[in-house]
């Protein structure tokens, strides 16, 4: 931008030239585009390509072929992996969503002995994630699995349990954030009508903080689907596995080469529900996360 | 909190709320009473289903921690005064049990040797070594085997159910030592076919789990049993015996000894060997001493720490400076086609990004890679450690930059433009405006995602984990590798095929907590000064 320095800016009016106006703009756009895409297309590429090797794979495809569709779909247990996924991401967002929520209006609406304590013990927590402990998680699930198999290794149970124990960290603040702009007076007069604390929760603020419910939702659904640490940890047997964990087998070590079309096929039909979600639920995220970013 | 509408919560005022929130019984509604009722009923059918387990076992801790955890939750919901703890109180449960109890555990871990050959107390190490030196001698006793496993599913607990072939009473064997098995079907060759409680292993199932059978080994007053393949177990006697007098280990067929040693957890003979199964002691900082002090692994593990910050700052500072110059860009309603432009820019953030790192993996590869196909090079992109630095934070700034061109968008709109347009009136020139007035408003409303981002990136495990995997490693470093960040380094140390260091692992994992939480609290400390500046 070092040759616009002494253009002074006029917003509305039409001074320099179409390029220096607009013209920039779009390089810079088609060129973050291209660099945006150009992965992608390689993926679509070598998913529609019929050799389904790396090596064979260019930018552009030459013939197409859905061969490694149905190979994935028929010599794999990805119908599996893409359940469990699912099940598992939808089902932690939604209790991610709801516990931070709960939180966060006992936070934005009460004041109460330890209040900041607990924000600022919440934001501690969250510095120290719970990856980290990894080890400790792991022996622990170890005794859970032999007292109670149903919520341990190789169940949804058992990381759905586990990634609620990470929900409330960053969601509640950005939750709180955005429940202080909702005037305290609607659940004031709310509360004179007769309406009790539940009544004001469920029937007056959740309806009002839909944005960010959505956006947290969304943030811990893409969160959970692309989690691979402790995935990889809690689930061994095929059929258990998410699909971060079973692509990621397809690929490993050797089978890089070989498997890599169905691997991008596997990439596409995942990328689905992210990208479906994503584009349904866009509008709400850069609002609610800036608004609830700069409240104390 | 300046920006809330301010009701003086008064005593005078609050108390009659308080009273009609009540038990809800005094209220209208029926069915908040029987929600309520139902709810609390969960609680407790929960409660008794996970206490049935802990009362089998005999684990009186926490049968103790769970009742009392009942209770509290009881007493919460059922005492009408106190409100924020009903709502405060579910995720606080998840997050104490599953984040901050793991993480108290992991903290007081890392000043322990816990680890591979360390993993119980000393009397563990003890019946361990004692049992492994068990030998088959002509008077053994021979067991029909049966592997099972505790639970529903062929990957519980490995026991061993042994028939007495003459008999025929069932025996389930464990670490623990040999409890009768009444209710046991046994088949014609002696084996047990069916056993409440436990799933027997077929061939197939039973071979997987070979490493669990050979190790495996039941204490007796004789010495123990141990398997013989899949079908047949031996009682034998031990070599090996332990003397509490001299606190040490002898060996009847040589008479050698080996001496408990309390420092480092093992036993060690007048020659300074070792036996490998040692046990689990209090090493105080040394596990933080071998960090930094260690000749070899202190020059990598310094070096690994500035290449964990340069990782993150390049990452969190070239997405968000990308991203806001794209932003600039298309934040203007003469050029056509912003909407179009917008979806398109955004897609890597949509796509699974642990897929996505997966690909450009492979687009990097030196032979059949994308990458070097369309530069027209032959670079060992992963095989240089410089060249593999440059390509993790190139992956990472293509799945990053999107995210704060989004941010950064929203972040530029809310910024009012009489503010910009007053700095035209003034003659301030478009770059003079853009960093006096729109880069403070632009950084006070995303400081604190960028320093979210900050933490995100210094811990992110899949950036490096599902590309290069920590490598290319040094010759004389074969653990710690190139792009190895502390997180990809600790969870080697803790799940690596060098076998487990978990108390290591645990002390790394605190060195990444206090960087953490450091760069976290002074960063906040700016953003404070930011929003004052406002």
């Amino acid at each position: 931008m070092a040759d616009t320095t002494t253009t002074p800016v006029v917003l509305g009016s039409a001074q320099g030239s179409w390029f220096a106006r607009v013209g920039w703009r779009h390089l810079v756009a088609i060129a973050a585009v291209l660099f945006s895409l150009f992965p992608i297309v390689f993926v679509v590429s070598a998913a529609f390509n019929p050799l389904g090797t790396l090596s064979s794979t260019s930018l552009v495809p030459t013939r197409l072929s859905t061969e490694n569709f149905s190979n994935l779909l028929t010599r794999t247990e990805f119908r599996s992996w893409f359940l469990n996924s699912v099940v598992i991401a939808v089902v932690s967002a939604f209790a991610a969503v709801f516990l931070s929520a709960l939180a966060a209006y006992a936070f934005s609406r009460y004041r109460f002995k330890g209040r900041r304590p607990g924000l600022m013990f919440l934001l501690l927590v969250q510095m120290f994630p719970q990856f980290l402990a990894i080890v400790t998680i792991y022996i622990m699930f170890t005794t859970i699995t032999e007292l109670y198999p149903r919520i341990g290794f190789n169940t949804y149970w058992g990381l759905i349990l586990l990634y609620m124990g990470g929900a409330l960290g960053a969601n509640t603040w950005l939750m709180k954030g955005f429940f202080d702009t909702i005037p305290k007076d609607l659940d004031e007069s709310a509360k004179v009508d007769g309406a009790t604390h539940t009544q004001v929760f469920f029937g007056v603020i959740l309806p009002l903080v839909t944005p960010i419910l959505a956006v947290t939702g969304l943030l811990s659904f893409i969160q959970t689907i692309n989690e691979f640490l402790m995935a990889n940890v809690f689930l061994t047997a095929q059929d258990a596995k998410t699909l971060a964990v079973g692509l990621f087998g397809l690929v490993q070590g050797d089978r890089a080469n070989t498997n890599f079309g169905m691997f991008a096929a596997g990439t596409l039909l995942t990328a689905i529900p992210t990208v479906v979600l994503f584009y349904t639920l866009q509008r709400y995220i850069v609002g609610g996360l800036t608004a609830g970013a700069v409240k104390g | 909190m300046p920006d809330r509408p301010t009701t003086p919560a008064t005593p005078e005022r609050r108390k009659p709320v308080l009273q009609r929130e009540g038990w809800g019984i005094t209220g209208t509604n029926p069915l908040a009473l029987l929600a309520k009722i139902i709810g609390l009923g969960l609680v407790l059918a929960i409660a008794v289903a996970l206490a049935g387990p802990l009362l089998a076992d005999g684990r009186w801790v926490l049968f103790g921690v769970l009742v009392a955890s009942t209770l509290l939750v009881l007493a919460v919901y059922v005492q009408p005064y106190r409100i924020p703890p009903k709502y405060l109180l579910p995720g606080l449960a998840f997050l104490l049990v599953f984040q901050v109890v793991p993480v108290l555990l992991t903290i007081t871990t890392a000043f322990t040797n816990f680890g591979d050959g360390h993993r119980g107390p000393k009397e563990d190490a003890i019946v361990s070594i004692e049992s492994s030196s068990v030998q088959r001698t002509a008077d053994s006793i021979d067991y029909v085997l049966t592997v099972a496993a505790k639970g529903p599913t062929p990957d519980g607990k490995l026991v061993f159910l042994l028939t007495d072939p003459a008999t025929r009473q069932v025996q389930i064997g464990t670490a623990d030592g040999l409890t009768p098995a009444p209710d046991a079907q046994v088949g014609t060759t002696g084996k047990v076919t069916e056993l409440p409680g436990y799933t027997v292993l077929d061939i197939g199932q039973a071979s997987a789990r070979a490493k669990d059978i050979e190790n495996l080994s039941v204490p007796t007053a004789r010495g123990a049993i141990r398997a013989s393949g899949v079908s047949r177990a031996y009682e034998g006697s031990k070599t090996r015996s332990y003397a509490p007098q001299c606190d040490c280990i002898t060996d009847k067929a040589t008479g050698q000894t080996w001496t408990a040693d309390p420092k480092t957890g093992y036993f060690v003979s007048s020659t300074g060997d070792r036996l490998p199964q040692g046990w689990r002691v209090n090493v105080g900082l040394g596990n933080f001493q071998r960090l930094f002090a260690d000749p070899v692994l202190g020059k990598h593990f310094t070096g690994m720490i500035i290449w964990n910050f340069v990782f993150a700052l390049a990452v969190v500072f070239g997405t968000f400076a990308v991203g806001l110059l794209i932003a600039l860009a298309l934040n203007n309603p003469l050029v056509r086609g912003l909407k179009f432009y917008r979806v398109l820019i955004v897609l890597p953030y949509a796509m699974p990004s642990f897929a996505m790192l997966l690909v450009w993996r492979d687009m990097f590869n030196q032979d059949f890679g994308l990458v070097n196909q369309l530069l027209g090079t032959d670079l060992n992109w992963f095989g240089d450690a410089t060249l593999a630095k440059l390509a993790v934070i190139t992956i990472q700034f293509w799945l990053g930059y999107p995210y704060m061109f989004l941010v950064t968008t929203g972040a530029l709109q809310s910024i009012p433009s009489d503010l910009t347009e007053a700095a035209a009136v003034d003659g301030a020139s478009r770059w003079l405006a853009f960093r006096t007035v729109t880069l403070p408003l632009l950084l006070v409303s995303t400081a604190p995602l960028l320093i979210a981002s900050f933490s995100f990136n210094f811990n992110n495990y899949n950036a490096i984990g599902l590309t290069t995997e920590g490598g290319p490693f040094p010759p004389d470093s074969p653990t710690a590798g190139g792009t190895d960040l502390l997180i990809s380094y600790t969870y080697r140390l803790a799940f690596g095929a060098g076998g487990a260091q978990y108390g290591f692992a645990a002390a790394v994992s605190l060195v990444i907590f206090l960087i953490v939480a450091t760069v976290s609290v002074i960063g906040f400390r700016r953003t404070a000064v930011l929003e004052e500046i406002n």
